[in-house]
C-alpha cells in the first residue's frame, strides 16, 4: 500500500482529453495531502505524454495498446495497480474510462465510486447520481479506492506541466486478445454542423414523439436556429446522431441555447454549459437544467413553443 | 446462439427523489426499467433476428416487482425470463452484478447485453462487472452490433461523433448505449396476454460481492446557482422569453 494518486489518461488522435488533465490536479492536491505521490499513467502511443503537472508519468506503450482496446488496456492496468498498490486510481466517467473503472473494482475487489464531482482528503467522494437529481457523498472501505471522474469537475490548468515521463513496456503480456480494433468511426457528415451554430433550439425527451419535433424545427426557422437533442431524442430515432448534444454527443457553445424539455443530467450539461444564454422550459420545477440555466420556466413547453410562434 | 440480457430496476427520477437517512428512501419511490436496458433488449431481439437463437432476460428482483418489466421484455422479443429474488432494494451494482454473474453462468451464453449505465450507478455499472466476475470482455457505449459465426463486431462511441469499431471472439458482455433501431412498442394487449400466460424462473441469489461504500450522505444538489425563474401562465412565460430574446438581439 502507497499513499499514491494513479490517474489513467486518456487520448485520442495524439491529444488528451481535458479530464486527464483536470485528475491530474485534483491527484497532486490529494497525493500532497496523503504524503505520496501523483502518477499519471498513459497507455498507449502516438502522444506526447511530457504534459503533465504530475509528480511522475509512467507511460506505457506496445503495438496492441495503439488504440483504444478495454481488454488490452484492462489489463495493463490491472497488472499495474496491483504491482504499485496506489491508495486511489482515478479514471475519467468517459467512453474509455467506463469501461474500465468498474471492471478493476470487480476485478480487484476494491471499491469504485461513479459519476464523481468531488473527492476530499479523507477520501469521501461526492457523487452526482440519479441524473443529476442527487449528490450522494459516499467513503470507500479499505486501503484502496476507485474513481470514475465527471469531466469538469476541476481546473484544467492544474494539471498541466511538463513532467518527464517514463516509458515501459506492458507488464502483462497481450497476445491472444480476444479484442480486435478494427477502424476508426468519423462523425457522420452530411447534416448541419450544431457545433457552429449560433442559436440552438434543443428538444429533450419532453418533446414526446417524432411528429412533435416540428413544432421546434418551426419555432427554430422563426428566429433562425438549428434543431439540437438530448440523447433520448437519439435513441428514439426522432432526431439524427449529429444533433446530440452531450457527453457522447458535441460539445456546443452557441450564444442561444433555448431547451424545451430537457432536464439536464449531467451527461448532456457537459456538452452545453457554457453556452451564453440558456433558457430551459421544463415540467419539472425540481429538474438539475434550473441550476445551470440562465432563465427558467416551469410550464409546458408545447403551450410555450406555440404561443412563442404567435409572437413571432 | 444463446443471448442474455441483464437488466436492472432502478428507483425513477421522474418525481422527485425522498431521502432517508443517508440514502435514498428505497419504499417511496417507483422502481422503473433502466432506460438503456430498453435499447439492450431491442438489440438482443434484432440479433435474434438476424441469426436465430434465444434470448433470456435476467434481474433481480428488488422490491417483488420485476414480473412487470419482464413481461414488457417478453412481449419485445425475449424468449426466456428469469428473476433473482433479490429482495434488497438497495442492492448495489456490485452485489447485483455478481448474483446477474452467478445465474448467467449456466446458460452457456453466447452474447450477454446490458445496459452501458444507470442513474443509480454509484458504484459503476453491471455490465463491466459482470465482464469481470465471468472473464468475459467487455465494451460499453455499444451502438452497433453484428454477429457472424462466434465473431461479433460492434461499434462504440466515443465523444463528438467519434467512434471505434471492434471485432471480438465471443462470448463476451456488451454494454448498449443505443440500438441500431430505437426499441419497438409493445401493445398493451400482448403484454396482458404474455402476464397471464408466462412463466418467469426464479432464481436464488448466490455469491457474494459488495460496493464497499459507505453513504455518509444523499441529498439534492447545493446550487451554485440558479436560472432566473420566468413566472407565469404558458402565455406570459413565451411573452417573456420572446422579449428577452428580441432585447438581445436573438429574435
Amino acid at each position: 500500500m502507497s499513499n499514491d494518486v494513479f490517474v489513467i489518461t486518456e487520448h485520442m488522435d495524439g491529444k488528451f482529453s481535458d479530464v486527464s488533465f483536470e485528475m491530474v490536479g485534483k491527484a497532486k492536491e490529494l497525493a500532497s495531502a496523503w504524503g505520496g505521490q501523483a502518477a499519471a499513467v498513459v497507455v498507449g502511443g502516438g502522444v506526447s505524454s511530457n504534459v503533465f503537472a504530475s509528480d511522475s508519468t509512467i507511460h506505457i506503450d506496445d503495438a496492441a495498446l495503439s488504440q483504444f482496446n478495454p481488454e488490452a488496456y484492462g489489463k495493463v492496468i490491472e497488472a499495474l495497480v496491483k504491482e504499485k498498490s496506489p491508495k486511489l486510481v482515478m479514471f475519467g466517467w468517459t467512453a474509455s474510462g467506463m469501461d474500465l473503472a468498474a471492471w478493476l473494482s470487480a476485478r480487484l475487489g476494491k471499491p469504485c465510486a461513479a459519476y464523481v464531482k468531488n473527492i476530499g482528503a479523507d477520501l469521501t467522494m461526492s457523487c452526482q447520481a440519479y441524473g443529476g437529481k442527487m449528490i450522494a457523498d459516499v467513503a470507500p472501505e479499505g486501503d484502496m479506492a476507485i474513481a470514475a471522474v465527471l469531466a469538469g469537475s476541476f481546473p484544467v490548468e492544474a494539471g498541466q506541466g511538463s513532467t518527464a515521463a517514463t516509458t515501459m513496456a506492458s507488464p502483462v503480456s497481450l497476445d491472444g486478445l480476444k479484442v480486435k480494433f478494427v477502424e476508426a468511426i468519423e462523425p457522420a457528415g452530411g447534416d448541419v454542423d450544431i457545433t457552429s451554430q449560433v442559436k440552438l433550439v434543443s428538444i429533450g425527451r419532453g418533446i414526446g414523439s417524432k411528429d412533435n419535433v416540428e413544432l421546434a424545427e418551426e419555432l427554430a426557422g422563426k428566429i433562425g436556429a438549428t434543431v439540437s437533442c438530448s440523447r433520448p431524442v437519439v435513441d428514439a430515432g426522432w432526431l439524427p446522431r449529429t444533433r446530440q448534444v452531450g457527453k457522447s454527443g458535441l460539445k456546443v457553445k452557441p450564444k442561444l441555447y433555448l431547451m424545451l424539455g430537457i432536464s439536464g443530467a449531467p451527461e448532456h450539461l457537459e456538452g452545453m454549459k457554457s453556452a451564453e444564454l440558456i433558457i430551459a422550459v421544463n415540467t419539472d420545477k425540481k429538474a438539475p437544467i434550473f441550476n445551470v440555466a440562465h432563465y427558467g420556466a416551469t410550464a409546458d413547453l408545447f403551450e410555450v413553443a406555440e404561443a412563442m410562434l404567435e409572437l413571432l | 446462439m444463446n443471448i442474455v440480457v441483464a437488466i436492472k430496476h432502478i428507483p425513477s427520477i421522474a418525481d422527485d427523489l425522498p431521502v432517508k437517512g443517508n440514502n435514498v428512501d428505497f419504499d417511496s419511490v417507483d422502481f422503473v426499467l433502466n432506460e438503456f436496458d430498453e435499447q439492450s433488449i431491442e438489440q438482443a431481439a434484432l440479433v435474434k433476428e438476424a441469426v436465430g437463437g434465444t434470448v433470456t432476460v435476467v434481474g433481480v428482483d428488488l422490491i417483488g416487482e420485476l414480473d412487470n418489466v419482464l413481461h414488457l421484455a417478453l412481449a419485445k422479443g425475449a424468449d426466456k425470463a428469469v428473476k433473482i429474488t433479490g429482495d434488497n432494494p438497495a442492492a448495489d451494482s456490485h452485489m447485483q452484478a455478481k448474483w446477474l454473474a452467478e445465474a448467467i453462468k449456466g446458460m452457456s451464453a453466447d452474447i450477454i447485453f446490458a445496459g452501458v449505465q444507470a442513474s443509480n450507478d454509484l458504484d459503476g455499472q453491471v455490465g463491466a462487472m459482470i465482464a469481470a466476475y465471468l472473464d468475459m470482455p467487455y465494451i460499453g457505449g455499444v451502438s452497433s452490433v453484428e454477429v457472424s459465426d462466434h465473431t461479433v463486431t460492434v461499434n462504440k462511441e466515443f465523444a463528438g461523433g467519434v467512434g471505434a469499431k471492434y471485432s471480438v471472439s465471443l462470448p463476451m458482455v456488451v454494454g448498449v448505449q443505443a440500438s441500431v433501431k430505437p426499441p419497438r412498442y409493445a401493445p398493451v394487449s400482448k403484454v396482458r396476454q404474455i402476464a397471464q400466460t408466462a412463466t418467469i424462473e426464479k432464481v436464488a441469489p448466490t455469491g457474494e460481492a459488495s460496493a464497499g461504500l459507505a453513504f455518509k450522505k444523499m441529498a439534492p444538489p447545493v446550487a451554485t446557482g440558479h436560472a432566473e425563474m420566468i413566472e407565469g401562465s404558458s402565455k406570459e412565460v413565451a411573452a417573456k422569453i420572446v422579449e428577452l430574446l428580441k432585447s438581445k438581439g436573438l429574435a
